[in-house]
Formats: structure tokens, sequence, C-alpha cells
């Protein structure tokens, strides 16, 4: 069985939220893949003026977020909520040098979900956060994306700060198991 | 391990005449090594984030693509983050150069033996990884036969310096992140408020 990485959407909130990341010019993208960020992904590979990075693990991230700082650049991390525990070391050269951060964060194990694989890290992922003093917004509806995320870059790129920005899994639809008829 | 370069003499050679390079080094000795070899704002030396000093230096070679950028690292730190070796080498950024200092053992920790000394090739992975260009460095002469690729933005370049494991004293440089984040951008010229 294979299953479908097409995630029901009810807007363009991923078109919202890279418009408000081209407005914060935000020049480098990595990620993790995640159906639910594909649009965003597509979008950045399209666009010449963004760097895009497939990565093979999510706190690579978080260290070339540093590195693009260091070298003028606003960097942002797109992944899943599974990957947010693969970070939690790496959050630290976030702390010790004040690095800003911005990463968005889709949502498994909390709405209608399939596989109970993905439900621990989904319960532990705004804590994981937390407990390395990364600062955590949620959008749980797609008109509140653009807005969510123009004042999370402000918050990271303005105010030195770590932010994360979780995008529910209701918003996103329940990943689809089987096959359309 | 006796022939094996003295780690501190291999990084004073390969920076030496270092120009516009930009220098992030891994955490531990490798830190100690590159503050040895002169302190310099274009250095960036971690005292954490084991695993990732690689892709501090594919993020800040992105940004800062006309200069030079080396990673300095130990065998551990690099082990830790083998995945970004991958990274690293599907973007292929041409200004790029990782450095690997190669005791084969966890220097900081109690001399454990590492991966590299229990069969793990260096320079097989980042070859398999896909970097188009990968050095193996046991002499001196070797080295200075490498250094201009660290200067020739034509890489991504690996390279792995087989080193003693002879002690030598700690140098210690600064430890505030934050003094060394704003050292480094003022450098650059870049704001630091």
């Amino acid at each position: 069985m294979a299953a479908s990485d097409t995630p029901t959407t009810g807007s363009d909130w991923p078109l919202e939220i890279y418009n408000a990341l081209k407005a914060a010019d935000v020049r480098q993208l990595c990620y993790v893949p995640d159906a639910g960020h594909s649009r965003l992904i597509r979008l950045a590979h399209d666009d010449p003026a963004v760097a895009t990075t497939v990565l093979t693990t999510e706190e690579e991230g978080v260290a070339l977020s540093a590195g693009a700082w260091l070298g003028g650049q606003r960097a942002v991390l797109l992944m899943q909520s599974s990957g947010v525990g693969n970070c939690v070391n790496m959050f630290s050269l976030l702390q010790s040098c004040r690095f800003p951060f911005l990463t968005f964060v889709t949502m498994r194990g909390e709405w209608a979900e399939f596989n109970p694989w993905q439900v621990p890290m989904g319960k532990a992922t705004p804590s994981a956060f937390e407990i390395m003093g990364v600062t955590v917004f949620r959008i749980d509806r797609p008109e509140d994306a653009g807005e969510m995320a123009a004042a999370a870059a402000r918050l990271a790129y303005d105010s030195d700060q770590p932010i994360a920005v979780l995008i529910s899994q209701r918003m996103i639809g329940a990943k689809k198991w089987t096959e359309a008829k | 391990m006796k022939a094996a370069l003295d780690r501190r003499a291999a990084v004073k050679a390969l920076l030496q005449d270092r120009g516009d390079l930009l220098i992030v080094s891994g955490l531990g000795s490798s830190s100690y090594d590159v503050f040895d070899a002169g302190d310099h704002p274009a250095n960036f030396y971690l005292w954490g984030a084991m695993g990732g000093a690689a892709m501090i230096g594919l993020g800040l070679a992105l940004a800062q693509p006309s200069r030079p950028v080396a990673i300095v690292t130990g065998d551990g730190e690099q082990l830790m983050g083998l995945g970004s070796l991958a990274t690293i080498a599907a973007k292929k950024p041409g200004n790029l150069s990782i450095v690997v200092l190669d005791n084969a053992h966890f220097g900081e920790t109690g001399m454990q033996m590492s991966h590299s000394g229990l069969g793990a090739n260096l320079e097989l992975i980042a070859t398999g990884a896909g970097f188009p260009s990968v050095s193996t460095i046991e002499t001196l002469a070797a080295l200075n036969a490498f250094r201009p690729k660290l200067h020739d933005l034509s890489g991504p370049h690996f390279a792995r310096v087989a080193i003693s494991t002879d002690h030598v004293d700690r140098a210690l440089p600064p430890r505030d992140g934050v003094f060394l984040k704003n050292r480094f951008r003022g450098h650059l010229g870049l704001p630091v408020n």
C-alpha cells in the first residue's frame, strides 16, 4: 500500500508563509522533507534568490542557520515534529551565542493520526523546544499563517530570538493512507 | 602514530598566509590548535555543538560565496556529523573546505579510540558522500601542497590530516559565544546589535 503524500489544504497558507519569509529577507531555506511542507519547499526551489539545502537530519539545520547568520544571511529550517528531538543539544548553540533562529514545524501525532509511532514526539514537541529556551508559536487557522510568520520572523531576526512556529496537523490535513479509487 | 604530524605544527602550517580565510573550529583540541596558530576575528571557535562544525561552515559558505571558508575539526567531532558530509557534497559550495585532524582517538575525554582508529576510513566516507576533492595528508610536504586548495574556491574539499596523539598543552580561546559571534560579524562589516 502506498500512502498518498498529498495533504488536503483549505487555503494557500504555504504561500502566505513564503511571502512573509521573503519580506523578511530570508535567503537560505533548509529542510528535512515533510508532505505538509512540500509546497513551501517547491516555492523555495523555484526561487533563485533562496539557497535551499536538503538535510540528512534536523540538527544540521540548526547549525546551518547559525552559520548563515555569521555570514550575514537569514535562514529558516522546515521540519516535522518527529525531528525536533534530534535538535535538542544543538539548540545550545543558539543560546550560547544568542543566534536568531526560525523554524516551521508541521505537527504529527496530534490530529486524526494513523501512525502511533508519531505520537510520542508530537506530544513532546512544544516542551522539547521550551526546555531549550526556544519560544513556541502555533498556527491553528490558515488565515493566521502570514501574520504569524511575519511576527515570528521579526522576533527572531530583529530581537535575536530562537522561534519555532508549529503548524497544526488539523490544518495540514491528516495523511491519507488509502489510495483514491 | 609516531610518524604522524604534530597537531599544532600542522594547523600552524595550514593557516599560514591565511589571507581572507574564514575559519570555524570544532570543539576541543581543534579550537585550541586554531587559537594557538594565531587568534583572529575571522575565527569562530566552537566549545560545543558537537557534530555541527561542518554545517555551520556550509551556512557560512553559502552566505559568503566569495570568501574561502575552512572547517578545522577532529575525527570525533566529524564522526558525530557524518550525514553533514552528504549534505555538503549535495550542495557543493566551491568555497568550503573540511579539514579533519585525525588522531583516531577522542582526545578530550581520555583518549578512547574512535571509529577512525577502529577501521572507519574518513576519505572513503567523504568520497562516497560525493566530495569531488578528497586528500590524505600525512606529511608536512603534503600539507603544504594542499594549502592552496583552501583558497582556490574550487571545492568543496575534504582533507584528513593524520596527527599524533602526543600531548600538547591546552591553549584556550575565548568562550563567550556572543563575543565570538559579534567579533566575526564585525570583521565582515555586518551589524552586531
